[in-house]
């Protein structure tokens, strides 16, 4: 039995190795040097809290990171209102080729992701399709310039690049609920509607938590979309971080803003968990 | 289904599946058509249809350079992904190991923290380490964001098959090495295309942890990256990215193929 146990933690091991030299020992660093100074090239190796005081003291990163974190909201909000309906009709109203329906809807996430960022810019922007579409149709007379580099135009582009990722975990729990459930509340004489909020809605809530999860944490940190669609007004935490690793040559300072808004995420991650947690025990 | 009512909602669900699927798609289709444009802009009215994009595409040896950048780290790591998925994932599923969740939550944290975070402590671990930046360290940020995911797929397909199969091509005498050869490894086939299709296509587009770790040699989202700056380059890029979208089809529906075939093996092998 002991030699059983050993045989798989050996089989376990490389995997785990690949993890504690390439995620572990990175995050101990990151958190290290977010306590050390930049000083020109190189470091000051001594324990200092001037990153953190720095990172509170000026107004500008924490009011970032909480816009990152408004409008990664509105686009997992977004993304998941919009894909539970397609999720539900592949679900229930689509009898045969639901692997068509779902193909066709991965198909578009095959272009490359800097490729489908770009055709937003495409889209909206002052030359875009939407401006020399309508002014070659006479229905305008100057271009819009609202339409692109601005918050908004994030929010759309990230909630169309990451559709795909709330519908399939949507989908698949909304297809694990045993029918014969809901034809007893409506045998029990729940309407369309009551059934829905009362069997269908809690029973894919793990889908759902699932989806908002895997849009808003990559969201948060994106860095591609603003600073392809943002503009400045549009830029979001992880324009904040690469600059410092960049232009900026702050490393250190750097790290503690990513330290900072990876604390944060997780409580957001944990508070939207545990409210979820509350809202379907009340349901039940 | 049969009552009156509920013939309204089947209509208004579908109106609803097919403006969400024209919103998913158009943005995504401008992209081909523009490659086909004779303009450097971007913009309407078409002009004339032309393929010379194509044929500057063809004829662009930096673009050439990192594709097959990418096509190099992407194979080695959806092979070495899917080599330790396996292995992990054989370990969790046939193994009573103490520590299983813990061990298995830490190996999936890749997918729960944003990659440019990943990113950057790998950079400042390999810029203090004084290893030099290339595509070997491109390769081994890929491996990290790979290996949850193969993980994920060969659990799925592991636990999904009978072990009392492996048990009887023991008891009727083939040793370890064979019974993983005839048995398990079969079965799994289809989990194994899986993973190697998709860690193979994540490290392909993967354009954050490349952009931090690599040096002189870019990737091809790097070099796309970069020509998104230049009007100029932007319609070839188009056309690469045409023929990337038509490639991928032919690759998905090969490998939907062989998903196929394994799900026609599955009745014989639950017996």
């Amino acid at each position: 039995m002991k030699s059983e146990s050993l045989r798989g933690y050996s089989l376990l091991s490389p995997t785990l190795l690949a993890m504690v030299l390439g995620l572990a020992m990175p995050l101990v660093v990151l958190i290290t040097l977010s306590f050390w100074i930049q000083d020109y090239l190189d470091f000051i190796r001594t324990f200092s809290l001037k990153n953190y005081t720095d990172f509170f003291q000026k107004p500008i990163y924490i009011k970032i990171l909480f816009k990152s974190i408004r409008m990664s909201g509105l686009v997992t909000i977004a993304t998941v209102l919009l894909a539970y309906p397609m999720a539900y009709f592949i679900a229930f109203r689509v009898k045969h080729n639901k692997l068509v329906w779902l193909i066709l809807i991965t198909v578009p996430f095959w272009t490359s992701y800097l490729l489908r960022v770009f055709a937003w810019k495409i889209m909206l922007g002052y030359n875009g399709v939407i401006n020399s579409g309508l002014l070659s149709l006479g229905i305008l007379s100057e271009p819009l310039e609202f339409l692109l580099y601005n918050p908004t135009s994030v929010v759309i582009t990230l909630a169309h690049a990451w559709a795909a990722f709330a519908i399939l975990p949507i989908y698949v729990s909304l297809e694990k609920i045993d029918r014969s459930l809901l034809e007893a509340s409506r045998d029990l004489g729940e309407n369309v509607f009551m059934t829905f909020m009362r069997v269908t809605l809690p029973l894919s809530l793990p889908g759902v938590i699932a989806a908002s999860l895997l849009v808003f944490i990559p969201t948060v940190g994106d860095y591609v979309t603003p600073a392809l669609v943002g503009g400045p007004r549009g830029i979001m935490i992880g324009n904040i971080i690469q600059s410092m690793f960049g232009k900026a040559l702050n490393w250190p300072l750097g790290a503690a803003i990513s330290v900072m808004s990876m604390i944060t995420v997780t409580l957001m991650v944990c508070l939207f968990i545990w409210g979820t947690h509350n809202f379907r025990k009340r349901v039940a | 289904m049969k009552n009156s009512p509920s013939f309204f909602k089947p209509d208004g669900l579908l109106v609803y599946a097919v403006l969400y699927l024209t919103f998913i798609y158009l943005p995504v289709l401008f992209l081909p058509l523009f490659s086909f444009n004779d303009s450097t802009y971007i913009t309407f009215p078409l002009k004339d249809f032309t393929l010379k994009w194509y044929d500057k595409m063809i004829n662009s040896p930096d673009m050439h350079e990192a594709l097959f950048n990418s096509i190099k780290v992407g194979l080695t790591v959806a092979i070495l992904s899917t080599i330790l998925g396996l292995l992990a994932a054989k370990a969790v599923t046939r193994y009573r190991l103490r520590g299983r969740g813990p061990l298995v939550s830490f190996i999936m944290i890749p997918l729960v923290i944003p990659e440019i975070i990943l990113a950057i402590s790998l950079l400042i671990l390999i810029s203090q380490a004084e290893i030099p930046l290339s595509l070997w360290t491109v390769g081994f940020s890929h491996l990290l964001l790979c290996i949850p995911f193969s993980m994920l797929i060969l659990i799925s397909r592991m636990e999904g098959f009978d072990r009392s199969l492996e048990e009887a091509a023991m008891d009727l005498g083939e040793n370890a090495w064979m019974t993983f050869w005839r048995v398990t490894f079969p079965i799994v086939l289809p989990g194994i295309v899986a993973s190697l299709l998709l860690t193979f296509t994540i490290s392909f587009d993967e354009f954050v942890l490349a952009f931090f770790l690599s040096s002189t040699d870019p990737t091809l989202p790097i070099y796309i990256w970069s020509s998104l700056r230049f009007p100029t380059k932007i319609p070839a890029i188009l056309a690469l990215g045409a023929s990337i979208f038509i490639i991928s089809f032919f690759v998905v529906s090969f490998s939907e193929w062989v998903r196929r075939r394994g799900v026609k093996l599955e009745p014989t092998s639950r017996i």
